[in-house]
């Protein structure tokens, strides 16, 4: 496949207005699936978490997960939509073998959540509201595997494998109205609004929300409207987007290429694209047409669903505390700076940041550890930062260092060790040895062959020239192997030459 | 002394009791079912399974537990019983009628059948059908028709021809079966038996291989009404695996049929006769037998009303949009992938082409048009005309019943619009075909219950005839008194059951039953 031609973002901008809608599928946390009673767990041998209903085993019917209504009310609320009096599954019909009866149990024009919005934070301080136009509930599908073939896609592949153990995890799918406006933000504000779908089902405890494992993932529709002509054009979803980054990568990156096309003269062609995380590039997926027939209908096999007055309150009163309310509170509660928060915020770190403090770390120490080493580790690694450490083990991390026992050398060592899964920080202090040497009279020795081999050195400091300890500092933190606390030994040198 | 050939004759109710007092064994009656299956089944083709291993094995332990003064035992306990290839049974296939499921056993049991085997019923084997219930011959099955005992050149109905055939050749006391249009009442019409299509989500549906999801319901087979009303008390009930089973709890539909036999039962009773389903298009003898059981009841003292219900005109039409809509997605699994068949083109090939070519070989004709009509019905562009009106249709038939429960008790038509017509004779003809089930399929769009009984032979061709009462939703009780009054009433003239009437099979064995 030949590098598609991609125009300068600027120039794209100068030419054409993004037009963008997302589709954010939340995987709901529930102790069971959604329409069985098989344990809502994806993972471990396949095929094993299943019953009869989730492989559409003739005869079997579906029954509605109690808790996975309440989760996709309370997710309504927070999106700010009202919630239907009366809502109704739907059969999406289509063959595909993850799909265990051929068609799909779905929401389709009666959701149980309709017309809210979100507003988003840029990352230099600017709101911007989301108009959601539903959220509904629907089953999430098995897992294929293509064996054979050099892609571990379909096309090319010898067999393939299905594991059903994904077949009926609660799925809420958010769909937002068409948004306009976002203009040169637009790759910033999709991250944005992932971000804050994200911390919105994580504050409301209803998912686990791990992009990298499919518990939130978003379809990007993008398409170009020429600059003031009003004439909406051609658009594409692109599927796969399992991270904030790539959410941002891949639309700037479909702006590039639907720029580079129309402006030659093409056409766009509708259709579905893939993200690939590697090349940072976007590929033809299946061609997609609004006239894409998937017969849907209303699904016999269940009532609809006809939530209480009572108990949509109840659940709107025990709403958390909005994000961007949450926000405000604790920028103020840590001290930080407009600066300092927005790097939180932007980095997606606020959640993790919050849970450090939470395991009693200072703000401050907290912050420079999750934005600072930590997001190198994850940029290096191409992973989110949530996906190597937990707040826990950061908390435990700074702990060691607050008591003594690790200067923050020692700490990255510590913090490669923990990534590496050898355990929690005092774990791999042990196991590694890493401890600072606090023992005054090792120190001592140290300093004191440390001045010995540097005699002139006690009487360049008695003199007033204290910079000259640093190389006897220097000598001992070698012998030391870099286990000696500097700030300590500086003391004990200056000590000595009292 | 109890023979083998009493045993078969006995409508269950008799036999339990004879088994509850000891005078004969469950393996006695279990192993007589047995011997008839094996004399005249070969002629009847009621079943597509026979487990007589399982039930003999069953029968013993039954008879051990009755030995042991087991207390737990239900009234039923020892009881063989017949099962609709429909509904799911963990030891045995469960087909459909189908090649496409051909020897698949499911890993679970229908709630039915648990509820069966709970009672201490014995499973007898799995009856015939057509193909996923797409018909009312039973001569869409993919293993070969199921003959009518009354004259084996004939139909014996269908989808569920199967079991009412078993219960009417005496292979088995009663049965199950399923009815989404008429599959439980018209095969008990042309079999001179007694069928009940449940109230909408009166009994489960977990289990049975769903046809039209919307439509289904399980219901009893057997001789008698009282019989019909005991295996209802088995199986009805509310399920939780079914979100569309009623949470009610339900009155005994055996006591209710106890009280219809009681003098007086039908007195003050309102039936109303459906100005639609009578009359023109009915043979003369079905007329005639029907007009002459409404004289019976009005004897009896009950008032009878005729009842305009204009809608029910656009039933079938509305049901063959709907049925074949539901079905198309039902039959969706069936493709290779989990279960069933699998048939692999010439040189392997995709997913699509093996799906593609199971489905070819798996399904029959009657199941493809179905799939394809139903396909249709759902279709962008059309869905508003077809499944929409049809589904509109259906809320102005439930309309109808409304407006005619506010008159009447219960709604009375002939069961089926004629006697059982010869095999093959409308299997070119599938328009013929489906009006079959013009006066079962008003209750299947609108959730109510019916029963249908015998009320005798059609003059013209020595025939049985069949009766049909519809209730409102949740009044099948009121079925249940309406139907044993009217059949103690018949029997009284008849001096016995009509089927007692029915010609002798032959005997495939040297000393048979007899």
């Amino acid at each position: 496949m030949a590098k598609p031609e991609l125009m300068d973002f600027d120039k794209a901008l100068e030419l054409y207005e993004p037009v963008l809608g997302f589709e954010v599928h939340v995987e709901l946390n529930t102790a069971t699936k959604m329409f069985s009673d098989a344990p809502n767990y994806f993972g471990g041998e396949p095929n094993t978490n299943i019953t009869p209903v989730d492989l559409g085993l003739p005869g079997s019917l579906p029954v509605v997960n109690e808790q996975a209504v309440r989760y996709s009310i309370s997710l309504g609320l927070a999106l700010g939509c009202s919630i239907a009096e009366s809502s109704r599954f739907a059969r999406k019909n289509y063959f595909y073998p993850d799909l265990a009866k051929n068609y799909q149990i779905s929401q389709y024009d009666e959701p149980i959540a309709y017309r809210g919005s979100v507003d988003v934070e840029l990352e230099d301080g600017r709101s911007f509201t989301i108009p959601i136009e539903r959220a509904h509930m629907e089953e999430d599908a098995g897992k294929l595997t293509h064996v054979g073939g050099s892609t571990g896609r379909i096309q090319g592949a010898e067999y393939s494998l299905v594991d059903y153990n994904r077949a009926g995890v609660p799925l809420v799918e958010i769909v937002t109205d068409i948004i306009y406006g976002a203009d040169r933000d637009a790759p910033e504000l999709a991250k944005a609004y992932v971000s804050t779908i994200r911390d919105i089902v994580v504050s409301l405890g209803i998912s686990d929300a791990r992009m990298e494992r499919g518990n939130l993932r978003c379809d990007a529709n993008i398409s170009l409207s020429p600059r003031g002509s009003g004439i909406l054009g051609t658009r594409t979803e692109t599927k796969n987007v399992n991270s904030l980054r790539s959410v941002e990568r891949a639309i700037r990156y479909e702006i590039q290429r639907q720029a580079a096309i129309l402006s030659a003269g093409g056409t766009i062609t509708q259709e579905t694209r893939h993200w690939h995380e590697d090349t940072g590039r976007t590929s033809a997926g299946r061609p997609k047409s609004d006239a894409d027939d998937y017969r849907y209908f209303p699904e016999p096999d269940l009532l609809p669903v006809q939530p209480s007055a009572e108990l949509i309150e109840e659940l709107r009163a025990a709403l958390p505390e909005a994000p961007a309310l949450r926000r405000r509170r604790l920028k103020g509660e840590w001290g930080f700076t407009d600066l300092e928060f927005r790097d939180v915020v932007n980095s997606g770190l606020l959640n993790e940041l919050a849970e450090t403090v939470a395991a009693g770390a200072a703000p401050q120490a907290a912050r420079k550890w999750w934005t600072g080493e930590i997001a190198r580790l994850a940029n290096a690694a191409g992973v989110d930062s949530s996906s190597l450490v937990t707040p826990q083990q950061v908390a435990e991390l700074i702990e060691l260092i607050e008591a003594g026992t690790l200067t923050d050398r020692l700490a990255r060592q510590v913090l490669e060790g923990v990534i590496a899964g050898e355990g929690t920080p005092a774990e791999v202090v042990d196991k590694r040895g890493l401890a600072v040497v606090s023992d005054d009279t090792a120190l001592l020795a140290a300093i004191d062959e440390a001045l010995a081999a540097q005699p002139d050195v006690l009487a360049k400091i008695r003199d007033g020239k204290v910079q000259a300890a640093g190389a006897v500092i220097g000598a001992v933190m070698k012998a030391m192997r870099g286990q000696a606390d500097a700030a300590r030994v500086r003391e004990l040198v200056l000590e000595r030459a009292k | 002394m109890t023979t083998a050939n009493d045993l078969i004759h006995l409508p269950a109710a008799d036999l339990a009791e004879r088994l509850s007092s000891g005078e004969v064994s469950s393996v006695e009656a279990t192993q007589a079912h047995l011997d008839r299956i094996a004399a005249v089944d070969g002629d009847v083709h009621a079943y597509l399974h026979v487990a007589g291993d399982a039930a003999l094995e069953r029968a013993a332990e039954i008879d051990r537990l009755r030995a042991e003064g087991d207390a737990g035992l239900g009234p039923l306990a020892g009881v063989p019983v017949a099962i609709k290839d429909v509904l799911c049974t963990l030891d045995m296939p469960s087909t459909a009628g189908s090649r496409i499921l051909e020897g698949w056993v499911p890993p679970y049991d229908a709630t039915v059948v648990r509820k069966l085997r709970e009672a201490h019923l014995i499973p007898l084997g799995k009856t015939n059908m057509d193909e996923f219930a797409m018909g009312s011959s039973t001569e869409h099955s993919a293993y070969g028709p199921t003959r009518n005992p009354w004259d084996l050149d004939r139909i014996p109905g269908g989808s569920g021809g199967g079991s009412a055939a078993a219960v009417a050749a005496f292979e088995a006391p009663f049965a199950l079966g399923s009815d989404t249009g008429g599959s439980i009442r018209q095969p008990a019409a042309v079999t001179g038996s007694v069928g009940v299509k449940p109230t909408y989500g009166g009994v489960s549906r977990y289990g049975a291989i769903a046809l039209a999801s919307s439509l289904d319901q399980v219901g009893p087979v057997s001789r008698t009404v009282l019989d019909s009303a005991l295996l209802h008390d088995v199986i009805g009930g509310h399920d939780p695996r079914d979100s569309t089973s009623i949470p009610d709890v339900w009155p005994s539909m055996a006591d209710a049929a106890r009280a219809g036999r009681r003098d007086g039962a039908l007195k003050g009773m309102r039936i109303g006769v459906v100005k639609q389903l009578n009359g023109e298009g009915f043979q003369a003898g079905v007329t005639q037998r029907f007009t002459e059981a409404l004289t019976l009841l009005e004897g009896a003292g009950a008032e009878i009303v005729e009842i305009d219900a204009p809608n029910f005109e656009y039933a079938i039409a509305a049901y063959y949009l709907i049925l074949p809509a539901e079905a198309s997605s039902n039959l969706a699994k069936f493709d290779s992938v989990r279960f069933g068949l699998r048939v692999n083109p010439p040189g392997g090939g995709t997913v699509e082409q093996v799906m593609s070519a199971t489905r070819e070989a798996g399904f029959g004709p009657e199941v493809k048009r179905r799939i394809i009509l139903g396909t249709y019905a759902l279709s962008a562009g059309y869905y508003d005309a077809y499944y929409g009106s049809a589904q509109k249709v259906r809320t102005l038939i439930q309309r109808d019943f409304d407006a005619a429960f506010g008159r009447v008790d219960v709604l009375v038509t002939p069961s089926a619009p004629t006697t059982a017509f010869r095999l093959g004779e409308k299997l070119d003809d599938p328009l013929a075909m489906y009006l079959n089930d013009l006066t079962t399929i008003p209750a299947n769009l609108a959730g109510v219950p019916g029963i249908g009984l015998p009320i005798g032979l059609a003059p013209e061709d020595g025939l049985p005839v069949g009766i049909q009462f519809m209730a409102p939703a949740r009044a099948d009780a009121r079925l249940y008194t309406v139907g044993a009054a009217l059949e103690q009433i018949l029997e009284d003239r008849w001096g016995g059951s009509l089927l007692s009437q029915a010609p002798e099979l032959a005997v495939a064995t040297a000393g048979g039953t007899n």
